[in-house]
């Protein structure tokens, strides 16, 4: 209920635009809604993912490799700072590999 | 229009959404996603959902040559996305190496500034990443991650030229209100060299004659026609002129291609020099029929669209036998030379027979999409000949 009202006034304030120069507009984003499924490794994986974005970004790959998926996080450490510790890479990998992995 | 029946109207939309819980398929592994409806928006293929990146289901391009804004796909890199944006008190900063630093609002663009309007193809760099063969990690998107669109804006040049730029100055980055959760993350900036920019590059404030959608970049977006989506920064906040090439994370590291013939390399290569991504490249669809589909026997048209970086499109050729023999569209109606190209070809299809449908675009410089993929690891620049095998009922 609170969702649709908050549409309302998301069109709102889109109808106002058309007769004005610029207003404000608001809208709700549909919650995120995709886990990060149980298994070894799925707390690390939470910890150090979740925060920036969805697990819909591990589910939506094709299958990796070890070697692929090690430099997926690699890089979200290394390059976008995810807070990830260097003794926990492999963990993360091997709950990678899990979910949607390949040999 | 009322309150009242504006809520009626939201209550009809909203219960066709949610009985609408429907997923896609795509046509790669790992490609099952779910159809919903965001705010602005019709049903699209949710990508990811934070944050949020949406596809364009493809029969939405046989609907008309302009995208509707609510079918237009979105793509944020950082979950830091503002929900409220006020188009009133937004300023976008223009600072730098100009003599004159301006705050301009989106009052000033509208009425301080020419009003200019060009229709450009508007696609993601990762396009059609997730037919890559062998794939590649990044966004998995199918063909429908670009949109074609009326903006209207002011000119970048004029903007700069109020500003003031000094010769020192020999790139412009630009960033949005688009945030990253951590500090640590890089901001996302992209920079365009001074001579790319061109009299076609906008700040555009209107989509297809409405504000653009929050998700879009309400309430101002760069508009680099010809140019791969990344530089086309949403919500844009502030534009820097700066007297270096830009080293950062996204421009350096990210949206890279190689700097070899056709930017395409073997997976097995490594070494190789990269550049930042630049130009779209050719591509044509058909857009009324998909693979797989069984068609009726007998005479039919077989439509669809072409584009390039803006050299604009000359020829649209048509095959029935997966590329063996080929015979020259019609092109349609010309919306200048960034935009979807819509053709059409008739074709007789045979009771009981198969096909391989096939289309290739030339461009007016004589550039032909060709049968031989691009393969690089970022999965960028697809732009194969496009097949589609086809029964006759």
């Amino acid at each position: 209920m609170s969702a649709s009202i908050i549409r309302v006034v998301a069109l709102v304030s889109a109808v106002l635009i058309l007769g004005a120069a610029a207003s404000t507009v608001t809208i709700t984003l549909p919650p995120d809604n995709v886990q990060y499924k149980p298994g070894p490794g799925a707390d690390l994986a939470t910890a150090n993912c979740a925060t920036c974005h969805s697990a819909a970004y591990i589910y939506t790959q094709p299958p990796l490799n070890r070697k692929q998926w090690t430099a997926e996080v690699v890089k979200m450490q290394k390059a976008y700072g995810a807070p990830v510790a260097d003794s926990d890479i492999s963990a993360i990998v091997d709950y990678l590999l899990i979910q949607n992995g390949r040999p | 229009m009322t309150l009242a029946r504006l809520d009626f109207l939201v209550g009809v939309a909203s219960a066709g959404a949610a009985s609408a819980a429907a997923t896609v398929t795509l046509p790669f592994t790992n490609g099952t996603r779910p159809l919903v409806a965001y705010p602005q928006k019709r049903p699209l293929i949710v990508l990811t959902p934070r944050p949020p990146q949406l596809e364009t289901p493809f029969a939405v391009f046989n609907e008309s040559v302009l995208t509707p804004n609510d079918a237009f796909y979105v793509r944020w890199h950082l979950a830091g996305i503002p929900t409220t944006v006020d188009g009133a008190t937004h300023r976008i900063n223009v600072h730098g190496s100009v003599k004159r630093p301006l705050s301009l609002s989106v009052e000033d663009l509208r009425t301080n500034f020419e009003r200019v309007e060009i229709v450009a193809v508007n696609q993601c760099s990762g396009n059609s990443r997730g037919l890559f063969d062998p794939r590649v990690p990044g966004g998995q998107w199918d063909n429908g991650a670009m949109g074609n669109a009326r903006w209207t804006g002011a000119r970048l040049i004029d903007v700069l030229a109020k500003a003031g730029l000094k010769d020192s100055a020999i790139q412009i980055r630009f960033h949005g209100l688009e945030q990253p959760l951590l500090p640590e993350t890089p901001s996302f900036v992209k920079a365009l060299s001074i001579d790319d920019i061109d009299q076609n590059v906008l700040v555009a404030y209107e989509m297809n004659g409405e504000p653009l959608p929050l998700l879009n970049g309400y309430p101002a977006r760069l508009v680099v026609p010809g140019w791969y989506a990344t530089y086309w920064m949403k919500m844009l906040s502030d534009i820097e002129a700066i007297d270096t090439i830009d080293d950062n994370f996204w421009m350096k590291t990210a949206y890279r291609i190689p700097n070899t013939p056709g930017n395409s390399v073997a997976p097995t290569d490594t070494g190789y020099p990269t550049i930042p991504i630049n130009k779209l490249t050719v591509r044509s669809f058909i857009t009324n029929v998909t693979s797989g589909q069984t068609l009726h026997a007998g005479p039919q048209t077989i439509r669809g669209i072409a584009f390039d970086s803006g050299k604009g499109i000359k020829t649209v050729e048509f095959s029935s036998d997966d590329g063996a023999t080929w015979r020259t569209a019609t092109l349609g109606r010309d919306y200048g030379n960034f935009s979807f190209r819509p053709w059409e070809i008739g074709f007789t299809a045979k009771a009981g027979a198969s096909y391989v449908l096939a289309c290739r675009a030339t461009t007016n410089n004589d550039v032909t999409q060709t049968t031989v993929p691009v393969w690089n690891p970022g999965g960028y620049l697809r732009n194969v000949i496009e097949t589609y095998k086809v029964r006759v009922s």
